[in-house]
């Protein structure tokens, strides 16, 4: 019998279910094993035309058909994908009937260009206003794009679909928020609120808005031939990340629950932490002390030291920035280590999945787990001299791993990290 | 359902701080002398046919006193961060540099403001014959503003109030409507209770002066048109006028906040969300009903202070639910500072936490005898969020013993 609570003293949170869709794929054991043989779901867009774009590349879920079309849409079914797949695995509760609260990271919602478009052909005329556009969206013609558009309408249409408990909480901490919906369910888990927490993340916010709005801040990679090539995580030419689409979903039980119930243990979630910095809108601050102390809070969340964790899944955006910072932050907490623990980045095959990564990342972390193998970090042809990571280059590397800290750093000083291990012995 | 609700041996956690940067005014005096008025401030001609509660103008300079962090904002920022910022104040933790660097923050916030000149310029250009396949990228490389992005995400509100007053804890934005605001409270009350965080900033911003969103609500026909009426009297004329309006919350362990010697405006005992399927009559009202049930019971004078939107079925429902409680009074916010969406539950909770500390609620203003007065003071304040669509949100606050 192995200890059921952590060193804290609070119930240990385990993994029994897992769904995952990327730009390689949906479901585990197509991810995965593209992931270990260094495929990448980085393609030219053809969703929507990209004349006059510097970025013409994306990690685009094209897959999955929604219609009508909309960011939104997309992200709603991916996520009800993703849920399906962890559910049937965990094998919790009955079908429509999840006994526990749901956290669902999503992309902000707002009305999309083919709906405005479609209102702005309603107004009937060639020249117009806003206020035309106003007065004439009432009397029930657009009734569901209100619906489609509220911000809680995908966590609602999982709530309803998956028979959650409560009120869905749908949130957004920008890059880090996959994590973030880990954490919160990690904590009404460890407070006793609930013995299960359904993490859901999701994103398929790759449309023309999007695209110009990452670009106009400069962090978009615009090496667009070949796109498999664009992500360059810990490369001297990286020159931004890579628009990516995907959805996570994480079963997360205590660990009591789950064995008492047979269930199979696919990892544990031994510790997060999270840390703001209030240094500036969308960069670091210099010195690096809120993702140093985000990474030390995430340790002693876990009761663990840094010779404890044997392998990274960086957040290794490919940013000239992110990834010199990720470098010195870890070697601030690890000190030598830091060139020792072996280091990748998922999003170099799967670009960077923005509100999804962090449990998209998660996931893969708990494959490695599994498989006792690290996927690749591709491209990595032209090392960054000054970025001293053991970089898992271009090809899957089979290593004993035992603990893995996967991290989200995200715009608006958001920082968020996780610890992940094998079952209990 | 979620709930949480302080329990015997647990946390108990106290209202320390309030900020209010509303139609009505800034701060709790100038809040409080308008309620004790009756004074609405809406704006029927500026939008019309639609109707808002405007900002009553302030110098964001007290708060933000960096023009450059200003302009790297939008209206709903600057109106949230200032509003973070009378709260901090209130607290007496302003710049307390030891308590803001662990300080933890949970925002209810929706998304930014859309620049309409570029939205209208693409839609014209294309009603007049623009068709080439890369018109919309082109346009929006050259005519959006690279920082507009920040202003309009959703978590920048956090962000920007950790920039501009130094909150270094943690950083959770909850999106959602009106029950983001619930959850918000929701979550960094349990925090507290547990003992995972000893204190919290908590509460929202709305800028209800956008007619980006007027669009959005007008597909579901939920704007309230040509004249004003208090919530309780739009049944055959119904929605919601929206309310600029930014209500930040300090919430603290009874603990930590006798330590450094803060007084508490009240206590936050409990508060509980649900999400009703509203498919069918009755069943919002039966999820308020089970949440009131979650609510402990007290001897004592009760009130209840509701964001009710104006809009149907739902404001119905509530009325059918309101009405089984006959013995609290109710107070509609909705009445007096337009419906502010996320903002408007941590709105309702800073109005309960303002009552009890001032030993009385504000008096009705209603045509329809929902609301009564009431003689007293209160010592338990029921707020109830219920959502002009979805989510149902409920707390009780209540005057420390």
């Amino acid at each position: 019998m192995t200890a059921q609570r952590d060193k804290l003293g609070r119930p240990v949170v385990v993994v029994t279910g897992m769904g995952i869709m990327t730009s390689l794929g949906a479901g585990k054991t197509d991810n995965w094993a593209k992931l270990v043989a260094g495929e990448s779901g980085i393609r030219t867009i053809t969703r929507f035309p990209v004349d006059g774009l510097k970025t013409t590349m994306a990690g685009t879920v094209d897959f999955v058909s929604v219609d009508p079309f909309s960011s939104t849409g997309l992200s709603e079914r991916m996520a009800e994908l993703v849920t399906q797949e962890a559910l049937e695995q965990a094998g919790i509760g009955a079908r429509g009937d999840f006994p526990g609260p749901l956290f669902l990271a999503v992309a902000p919602v707002e009305v999309e260009w083919p709906q405005r478009r479609e209102l702005g052909r309603a107004v009937g005329r060639t020249d117009f206003t806003y206020d035309d556009l106003l007065n004439i969206s009432g009397g029930g013609k657009f009734t569901h794009w209100h619906h489609r558009f509220m911000f809680a309408s995908v966590a609602d249409h999982l709530a309803d679909t998956f028979g959650t408990k409560g009120s869905p909480i749908s949130l957004s901490t920008a890059c880090a928020s996959g994590a973030t919906s880990i954490q919160l369910g990690v904590e009404a888990i460890r407070r006793g609120e609930t013995d299960a927490a359904l993490c859901v993340a999701t994103d398929g916010s790759v449309n023309p808005e999007a695209l110009v709005r990452f670009s106009l801040l400069s962090a978009l990679s615009t090496q667009n031939d070949p796109p498999q090539a664009a992500s360059r995580p810990f490369s001297k030419n990286r020159d931004g990340f890579v628009m990516a689409e995907g959805a996570g979903a994480l079963v997360l039980e205590s660990y009591e629950a789950a064995t008492a119930r047979g269930a199979k243990i696919l990892g544990v979630v031994a510790g997060c932490g999270e840390l703001t910095d209030s240094f500036h809108r969308t960069r670091s601050s210099p010195d690096g002390k809120p993702i140093i102390g985000c990474m030390k809070k995430t340790l002693a969340d876990a009761g663990m030291e840094p010779d404890q964790i044997d392998h990274i899944n960086a957040h290794g955006t490919a940013t000239p920035e992110n990834d010199k910072m990720e470098y010195n932050t870890t070697s601030a907490v690890f000190g030598d280590l830091a060139q020792k623990i072996p280091v990748t980045s998922n999003k170099s095959m799967v670009g960077h999945t923005i509100s999804a990564a962090g449990a998209v990342e998660a996931i893969f972390s708990l494959l490695t787990l599994e498989h006792q193998r690290i996927p690749p970090t591709i491209n990595y042809d032209t090392p960054d001299p000054t970025i001293l990571f053991d970089v898992v280059g271009n090809k899957a590397r089979d290593a004993r791993v035992t603990a893995v800290m996967s991290n989200s750093f995200g715009f608006g000083g958001q920082n968020a990290s996780l610890i992940l291990t094998r079952e209990p012995a | 359902m979620t709930e949480t609700t302080s329990k015997p041996g647990q946390t108990e956690v106290w209202i320390t701080g309030i900020g209010l940067a509303t139609s009505l005014g800034e701060g709790l005096d100038a809040n409080w002398a308008a309620l004790q008025e009756k004074r609405i401030n809406v704006d029927e001609k500026g939008f019309a046919p639609f109707l808002v509660h405007p900002l009553l103008p302030v110098s964001f300079d007290s708060q933000i006193p960096k023009k450059g962090d200003q302009r790297q904002m939008e209206a709903w920022q600057r109106i949230g961060v200032y509003a973070a910022g009378l709260a901090l104040d209130s607290a007496g933790i302003k710049g307390n540099k030891d308590i803001l660097s662990k300080i933890d923050m949970v925002v209810a916030a929706g998304g930014g403001e859309r620049d309409l000149n570029v939205d209208t310029g693409v839609l014209v250009a294309e009603a007049k014959g623009a068709n080439a396949p890369g018109f919309l990228n082109e346009r929006l490389m050259s005519d959006l503003r690279p920082t507009l992005f920040l202003a309009q995400l959703s978590n920048l509100l956090a962000g920007n109030i950790a920039i501009v007053h130094g909150l270094g804890g943690t950083s959770r934005t909850f999106m959602g409507e009106e029950v983001a605001g619930a959850d918000a409270a929701r979550i960094a009350l349990a925090r507290i209770a547990s003992g995972e965080s000893d204190i919290a900033l908590v509460g929202g911003s709305h800028n209800g002066e956008r007619k980006d969103l007027m669009v959005l609500y007008e597909f579901g026909d939920y704007n309230l048109k040509n004249s004003f009426a208090p919530v309780w009297a739009r049944k055959d004329h119904p929605g919601f006028a929206l309310g600029s309006a930014g209500a930040f919350l300090v919430l603290e362990s009874r603990a930590h906040a006798e330590a450094r010697g803060a007084k508490p405006y009240a206590r936050l005992t409990t508060v509980v969300a649900d999400l009703a399927r509203r498919k069918q009559g009755g069943e919002m009202a039966a999820t308020l009903e089970k949440l009131w049930d979650k609510l402990p019971r007290r001897a004592g004078k009760g009130a209840i202070i509701t964001g009710a939107t104006g809009a149907e079925p739902a404001t119905s429902e509530e009325r059918g639910f309101l009405g089984k409680h006959a013995d609290f009074p109710v107070r509609s916010t909705g009445t007096m500072f337009g419906h502010a969406m996320e903002t408007q539950f941590p709105l309702g909770l800073a109005l309960a936490a303002l009552a009890i500390s001032r030993g009385a609620l504000f008096p009705p203003n209603d045509t329809t005898g929902t609301e009564i007065e009431m003689q007293g003071a209160p010592t338990q304040i029921v707020v109830v969020g219920a959502g002009h669509w979805r989510g149902e949100g409920m707390a009780l606050v209540e005057a420390v013993s």
